[in-house]
């Protein structure tokens, strides 16, 4: 099974809590893979598709986080993420 | 007796109005409904909130129905149901349960230490209730009366948005937080809100004044009060009205001194609906958003800035080049995981590290400059061998231009001075012009982080010790023919404007909503019984 990992940092203003970990379900939930975030390499691990689970993690600005994803679409998918997390959520 | 009590502003502006009162009423038990309290109440009450929910995010735009979009990718997370689900077949009756598990996730957010997600308790609190709502068969809270100010320890967003705003009022909370959801809904519709008034806020229902630009409340206002409170307000408004009507005004002091405004820009975007006549022309560009995704691309970045030159009609443009790093992380130019990313690679620092990159936007922008006065500003310049390097690259490309026949200007070349060993030794530099980047020397030079709400903000009167700094920048300038200006949040606020034309700046650029206020605020300024030049 395909697996697939990339890291970034938190830079919009508020970090990941409620609209954020909206945007950042939705992502997840446009692909198969499992998607998982952590603010450590080596986790704990949280599910990507639950904005209950990832508002607990408390990942503020400037936080690295860290995206792995198993499944066909796992590459896919980690961009993906990475990628709205570079955008800023769409904030500004 | 007038009772006036301090908290936080969280949206400016005065309401008068009578007090009326807002409490959770979660905690206490009311008959419930005529079933048994299972899974399958559970269940109902998910499906009947959800249904709510998506009728009022419909009716909703903007802010107001994200924050309900939020709730609803709440609810449909399984997470809390589950956890219900086990407290339930453990025996426990539905709405205990689901007050359980909301009770102890909305602990867990007050108490962070993080000041956006202590202020997301609330969000929850209003998910928790819509569900007791259902499951105990309560009915929905009352409406507000028109215009009242609402007092309570924390509103929840789904209550002030069933509440008519439109004969005004305002909200006066014991907890709260500027960062809340409740703060950003009236920030939107210009309710007056002040938050963090402590236990001490009084119940009763005594006419009273919030003063959310202040962050004062004030109960049962002596009639003198409530007179000079009125009239505040009144002049508030039409000040307001006059700045905006005298925007295209030059900004003269009252001793005659006249002050150059430019604007700041971050998208062309930020050009909709301003007339360039109102303005000196563009003081900033930041260019790290509008070519983020066409670093390599200088036909791209030529037509953005040829837009800028254009839309400024003959007004000179400052483009700054790319000032990625410290907040502005770019993807594939700056680097990652630096420990202090303030303190490590970036703007100029960088730009001299990818030549490539660089001389891309050094080539758009003398381009542009064809088309109009520009000048180059760099970015975080520390020490003197930066710009010798900077003014290479920028003769390299000109003579690229010029030897491919490729129409262009001369764009004159300058610096930020946002590092305080710049602002103490500006001789040091051979640039045409100096742009004070306030914020970050104010972050720096106070060693107090722009984007940590618990350090001193740089907001309001400016440190004694960073107007020496910005004096001794403008002391240069005068002296040597050098022109310096001030980009930054305080050139902006009317406050911080009187130290910063008293430490000799006559020329600031500032984000184009601020502007008419800012030059209404010169108008109002008399300079002749102040020194020059020191603080």
């Amino acid at each position: 099974m395909a697996e697939a990992r990339a890291c970034a940092r938190l830079t919009n203003k508020v970090g990941l809590h409620a609209r954020p970990s909206v945007k950042l379900t939705q992502t997840a939930k446009r692909f198969q893979a499992r998607v998982e975030i952590a603010k450590s390499h080596d986790g704990p691990w949280t599910d990507a598709k639950s904005p209950v689970k990832i508002m607990r993690i408390k990942a503020s600005k400037g936080d690295v986080l860290h995206v792995k994803a198993f499944g066909a679409d796992a590459a896919t998918a980690v961009a993906a993420v990475i990628e709205l997390v570079q955008r800023n959520f769409d904030e500004e | 007796m007038e009772l006036r009590l301090t908290g936080l502003p969280a949206s400016a502006g005065v309401a008068i109005g009578r007090m009326t009162h807002f409490s959770t009423d979660a905690g206490a038990r009311r008959p419930v409904a005529d079933r048994p309290l299972d899974l399958d109440a559970l269940n109902d009450a998910l499906a009947a909130s959800l249904a709510e929910l998506r009728a009022l995010e419909q009716s909703l735009d903007g802010a107001a129905a994200d924050i309900i979009t939020f709730q609803i990718a709440v609810l449909e997370d399984p997470e809390f149901f589950k956890q219900a689900g086990s407290a339930i077949a453990a025996g426990a009756t539905a709405d205990s349960a689901w007050m359980g598990v909301l009770d102890k996730e909305i602990a867990a957010f007050a108490g962070s230490g993080d000041e956006h997600f202590r202020a997301r308790a609330v969000d929850l609190v209003d998910i928790r209730d819509r569900m007791l709502r259902r499951l105990r068969g309560q009915p929905e809270p009352r409406r507000f009366p028109p215009g009242a100010v609402v007092v309570a320890d924390d509103l929840p967003p789904s209550i002030f948005l069933r509440t008519d705003w439109s004969q005004g009022g305002g909200i006066a909370l014991r907890a709260g937080s500027p960062s809340s959801h409740v703060a950003t809904l009236a920030r939107a519709q210009g309710i007056p809100m002040v938050v963090g008034l402590g236990a001490a806020a009084p119940r009763g229902s005594s006419l009273t004044i919030v003063d959310g630009t202040n962050g004062t409340v004030t109960v049962a206002p002596a009639s003198e009060t409530l007179a000079r409170v009125r009239d505040w307000a009144a002049a508030e408004e039409l000040g307001q009205q006059s700045a905006r009507a005298r925007r295209f005004d030059p900004a003269v002091t009252k001793d005659g001194q006249h002050v150059a405004f430019l604007i700041n820009v971050s998208n062309l975007s930020d050009l909709t609906g301003v007339d360039a006549a109102c303005c000196d022309g563009v003081g900033l560009v930041r260019t790290e958003f509008l070519i983020e995704q066409a670093l390599s691309d200088e036909q791209r970045q030529y037509e953005s800035y040829a837009r800028l030159v254009q839309w400024a009609a003959g007004k000179p443009v400052t483009i700054r080049t790319i000032d990625g790093g410290g907040d502005k992380p770019m993807r594939g130019y700056t680097r990652d995981r630096e420990t202090n990313p303030f303190m490590g690679l970036r703007g100029i620092r960088l730009s001299l590290l990818k030549p490539d990159v660089f001389r891309v936007q050094l080539r758009a922008i003398a381009r542009a400059a064809a088309l109009g006065p520009v000048r180059i500003l760099l970015p975080m310049v520390t020490v003197a061998d930066e710009i010798a390097q900077a003014r290479g690259h920028l003769s390299a490309v000109m003579d690229e231009l010029r030897r491919d026949g490729v129409d262009h200007g001369a764009p004159s070349l300058g610096m930020m001075v946002e590092v305080p060993a710049a602002a103490m030794a500006p001789d040091l530099y051979d640039v045409e012009f100096m742009s004070i980047g306030s914020n970050d020397l104010a972050q720096y030079a106070m060693a107090a982080a722009r984007d940590n709400p618990e350090v001193v903000s740089s907001m309001g009167v400016p440190h004694p010790g960073l107007l020496a700094m910005i004096a001794n920048v403008a002391r240069y300038g005068r002296e040597r023919g050098v022109d310096v200006s001030l980009c930054g949040d305080s050139g902006g606020d009317p406050a911080a404007l009187a130290h910063l034309l008293k430490a000799g700046i006559r020329k600031v650029s500032v984000a184009p909503a601020l502007l008419p206020v800012a030059k209404d605020a010169v108008r109002h300024l008399d300079l002749s019984g102040m020194a020059r030049g020191g603080p």
